[in-house]
Order: C-alpha cells, then structure tokens, then sequence
C-alpha cells in the first residue's frame, strides 16, 4: 500500500513540466512557449526541478507580489526542502557566508541598511556625468576603430564595470580581475572548489583595500565600510564580502541589458527609433522600464521556502514548501501588462517585476536605470545607423546563466 | 478628497520606487537611504503619483488613507 501510495506520487511527479524550460531559438526573447501559458490559466502551479522534487511555481504577477511581500515566504537557504538552482548550489550550501541574498529579516534589514546608502537617488543622479563620460569615451573608441566591433566587449561590460569599481573606490585597471573571479563565483555549473576559489581571491583583495581605507578614505562604498569596521558595526571580512556581493550582482547584469537590449531593439528598428529620435528624459525613463519588462534577464526563478502554511490563489503553500517566482513570467502576465508579448516602449510598465519585490528588491535598481537610461539613450542617437554583424541565429544567448544575454553580439554601421 | 500619507521607516528597504515617482512627497535619508515623507497631505494634483509609489513599494511602507470630506 505504501509502496503503492509512493509510486502514484513519483508518478505524478513525473507527469509534471520540468523546471526551467529551454526557449526556443526561434524566439530568444521570449519565455519557452509552454511557460507563456501559464500566467493567465494556472498562475501558480508545480513543476519538477533538477533534484526531482516539485515546488510551487508563480507565474502570476498578482501571486507573485503577494508571495514575494509575506514574511513567512523565505530565503534560509538551509531549510530542508528549499528549491535549489542547481546541483552545484547545494552542494556549495555550507561554504555560502549568510548574506543579504540569503538572509530574512531581522539580519537582512543590517546587511541592507549597510548596502543602500550609495543608491538613494540623490547619489546616483550624481553619477550621470560620470557614466555619460564612460559611455562617451567608448563609442568615440568604437567610431575610431575597425567594425564590426562586439558590443559586449566595446560597451556593454566596460561602463557598469567601471561604474561599480569607481562607486566601490577600486582601481580600473583591476576590472579585469574582477571580471574573471566575478562570474566563476556566482556560475551555477562552476565547481564547488572554482567558485570558492574565485569568492575568496575576491574576498582577500577587498578587505585589503578596506583596510588601505581605513588609513586614508576617499568619497566611495569601500571607504563606507571602513567607517563601519571602525566603528565596530561590521568585521573586515564581512565588510569585504559585503562589497563582493555589490560586484557580483551589478556588472553581469546591466552589462547583459544593454547587449540584449540592443539586439531586440535591432529586431524591431520602428522601437529603436522611438529612442534614436527623443531628447526627451521621461521617454527614455519609460523605454528602460519596457526593455527590463520585456526581457527580465533574472531569468531562473527566485528561489524561496514557506516557514508556514499560505492561502493564496486559492491553494495552500505549506510549510516546508519550495516556492519558485518565475519573473519572466509574471512580466508577461496579461492582468498586469495588456498585449504582453509584445515589446512597447510606450506602455507604463514600471510595475514589472524585473528586479524582484518584496524586501529583496534589488538594491541597485536606481543606478541600473540610470546606467541603461543613458547607454540607450546615447549609442543609437550617436550611431544612427548601427546594425546586426551577422545572422540572428549565429547568436549565442546565456541560457545557462543566472542573468540572461548575449556572449557577443557582433555590431557594425 | 483628501489624502493622508504614512511611512514605515521599519519596513522601508530604501529602494527608492517611491522618490522616483513621487519627488515632491518622498525623500531619502542620505545615510542608508530611508523614506522620509516631505508631506503629509499631499494637494490633488499629486495623488496620482502618490498612489503609484504605494503601489510599487516593494516593502508596503507607504500607507495611504483617501477620505472624502462632506
Ligand atoms: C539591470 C540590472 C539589474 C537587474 C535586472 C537586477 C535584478 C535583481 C533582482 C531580480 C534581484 C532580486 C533577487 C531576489 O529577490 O531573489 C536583485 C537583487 C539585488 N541586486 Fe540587482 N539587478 C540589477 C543591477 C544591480 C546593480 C547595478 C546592483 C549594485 C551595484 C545590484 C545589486 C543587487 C543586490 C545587492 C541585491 C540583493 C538585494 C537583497 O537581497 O536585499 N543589482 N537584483
Ligand atoms: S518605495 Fe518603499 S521601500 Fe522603497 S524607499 Fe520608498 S518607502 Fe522605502
């Protein structure tokens, strides 16, 4: 009878879609078909994952806000049952420092309140001549240059890495550095002993630059650390991965925006115009909202576990339950945005879901506008006639990457 | 119609939605980036922008009482 009770549950185990989905080539921007369904028919399901259990998934953007706002949905990633990336990522479980990635409230709320204070407004609207220069100096360096030229190496990585080296206070000419330990760190199919090696040369190299300021600060994140450190808020190394985490999570992913962005808006050149022919800042502002919408790069699923049972959409979540918020989905939910699959820079989309919600909604998302608003708005005014090197299908997305895009996108004019 | 507005500067993850809607009503503490309300009863005209950053909080720190007068 047990027996037979196991079988009927490994069996419909079996039965349920595996998550995450291949897209098809035909449409890399775009969720995998058999995802776009299920925002409007079954906004919160199940599907299988990697290890063959079978979290929640949300796809609604209604359930999502929800989840993503109860504080008795979690990211203890030490929680039996929690939904893990990958295999990788769980094996790694116990050498992963407790983070604001990984923390819930109240030790979030310390990591996030050390975070935040370089991304109010104010702060990186002082960045805006700053990140004009940069992007300036490389398209002056792409128009003296041969073509085609690849966008991803040209433009796309240079300006957040220099962007967030300069916010930290770290010199550029170890951008390259970072680069390299940046994304083995993070990789979901990168070796426990890789990815460890990669955060601890990471790791080392700040805290001896927190301690260089320490001595002698400067106007910068790193040197805002320092204080901390003297002040005896937060230790060295704590202090170090604090400013890892800045790294890791910033450069990647609008340096993928800003490649995969173009080559959607070169698939679509009557929405390119809209931005290669405005001066106008608001829209700019609202052509950056559509473009994070349309192709929501965190692309894996937030991963979380409830630590109690939850109604919600007419289902009860568990406790102990794994719950994965898929954001592609839910930024094309058609409650939330009419004609979803549809890339409109017009529309109002600023209630997307691309840098999450809830309590972890992305710290850097000021700096990440500002980034894109000026990148999109400069490079195709300044190269009207910029276009595709090569075939559409030569491309080769990052489907196996936490954050979405392009390895290179060849580009000429 | 008027509007009361409240903050939650526990709950505020100070990623600052509400500023960039509504500037006039919201700023940010310089230090760590929390809410702070500039007006408690913001005029008519700032309604609309008003309930947009209640609803794109990510934290529910915003909370907005509407009350018709009669
Ligand atoms: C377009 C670019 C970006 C996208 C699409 C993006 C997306 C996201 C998403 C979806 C989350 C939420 C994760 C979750 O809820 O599980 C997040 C969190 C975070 N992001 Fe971003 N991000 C971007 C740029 C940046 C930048 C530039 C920085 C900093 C320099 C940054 C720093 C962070 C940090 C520290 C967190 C963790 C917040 C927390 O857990 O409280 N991000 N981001
Ligand atoms: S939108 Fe909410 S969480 Fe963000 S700064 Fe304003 S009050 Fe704080």
């Amino acid at each position: 009878m047990a027996d037979t009770l196991a079988d009927t549950a490994n069996e419909a185990a079996a039965s349920l879609p595996e998550y995450p989905m291949a897209r098809e080539g035909r449409c890399p921007f775009d969720p995998p078909a058999a995802m776009r369904a299920l925002p409007a028919e079954r906004p919160i399901s199940r599907a299988r994952i990697w290890d063959g259990s079978t979290p929640w998934l949300i796809t609604g953007h209604a359930e999502q806000r929800t989840l993503f706002a109860d504080p008795r949905v979690s990211v203890d990633e030490h929680q039996p049952g929690f939904p893990h990336q990958s295999h990788a990522m769980a094996e790694t479980l116990d050498h992963r420092p407790l983070t604001i990635f990984n923390a819930d409230a109240p030790e979030h709320t310390r990591f996030r309140r050390m975070l935040t204070g370089p991304f109010t407004l104010k702060r990186v609207e002082a960045l805006r001549p700053a990140i004009q220069k940069i992007t300036d100096d490389r398209i002056d360096a792409m128009l003296a240059g041969p073509k085609p030229v690849d966008l991803v190496t040209a433009l796309a990585l240079p300006v957040p890495t220099v962007m967030i080296t300069e916010l930290l206070g770290v010199p550029y000419k170890d951008h390259e550095f970072f680069q390299r330990h940046g994304v083995t760190a993070v990789d979901r199919d990168a070796t426990p002993e890789q990815s460890r090696e990669s955060s601890t040369a990471l790791v080392t190299y700040l805290a001896e630059a927190i301690v260089a300021k320490m001595a002698d600060p400067a106007e910068d994140v790193l040197s805002d650390l320092a204080a901390r450190v003297k002040a005896g808020e937060v230790t060295v190394p704590d202090a170090a991965l604090m400013a890892v985490v800045l790294l890791i999570a910033g450069h990647e992913t609008s340096a993928n925006m800003i490649a995969l962005g173009t080559l959607a808006l070169l698939q679509q050149p009557e929405q390119l115009a809209l931005l290669r022919d405005t001066e106008d800042p608001k829209v700019v502002a609202a052509a950056v909202e559509e473009l994070l919408r349309y192709l929501t790069i965190a692309h894996t699923g937030q991963r979380r576990i409830a630590l109690e049972d939850i109604e919600v959409g007419g289902e009860t979540i568990r406790a102990g339950e794994g719950i994965i918020l898929d954001l592609p989905s839910a930024n094309r939910d058609p409650e939330a945005f009419p004609e979803p699959q549809r890339l409109d820079l017009t529309r109002s989309a600023r209630h997307h879901h691309a840098f999450g919600f809830g309590i972890h909604q992305c710290v850097g998302q000021l700096l990440a506008r500002v980034e894109l608003q000026i990148v999109y708005g400069t490079l195709y005014r300044r190269i009207p006639t910029l276009r595709l090197a090569t075939e559409l299908e030569q491309i080769e997305f990052k489907d196996d990457r936490l954050a979405y895009g392009v390895y290179e996108l060849p580009v000429t004019w | 119609m008027t509007m009361q507005v409240e903050v939650d500067e526990s709950k505020c993850i100070a990623a600052g939605q509400c500023v960039l809607s509504a500037p006039e009503v919201f700023d940010q503490r310089d230090e760590d980036g929390i809410v702070v309300l500039l007006e408690q009863r913001p005029g008519a005209e700032l309604h609309e922008v008003v309930r947009e950053a209640a609803g794109l909080c990510p934290a529910a720190a915003i909370r907005l009482a509407e009350l018709v007068e009669g």
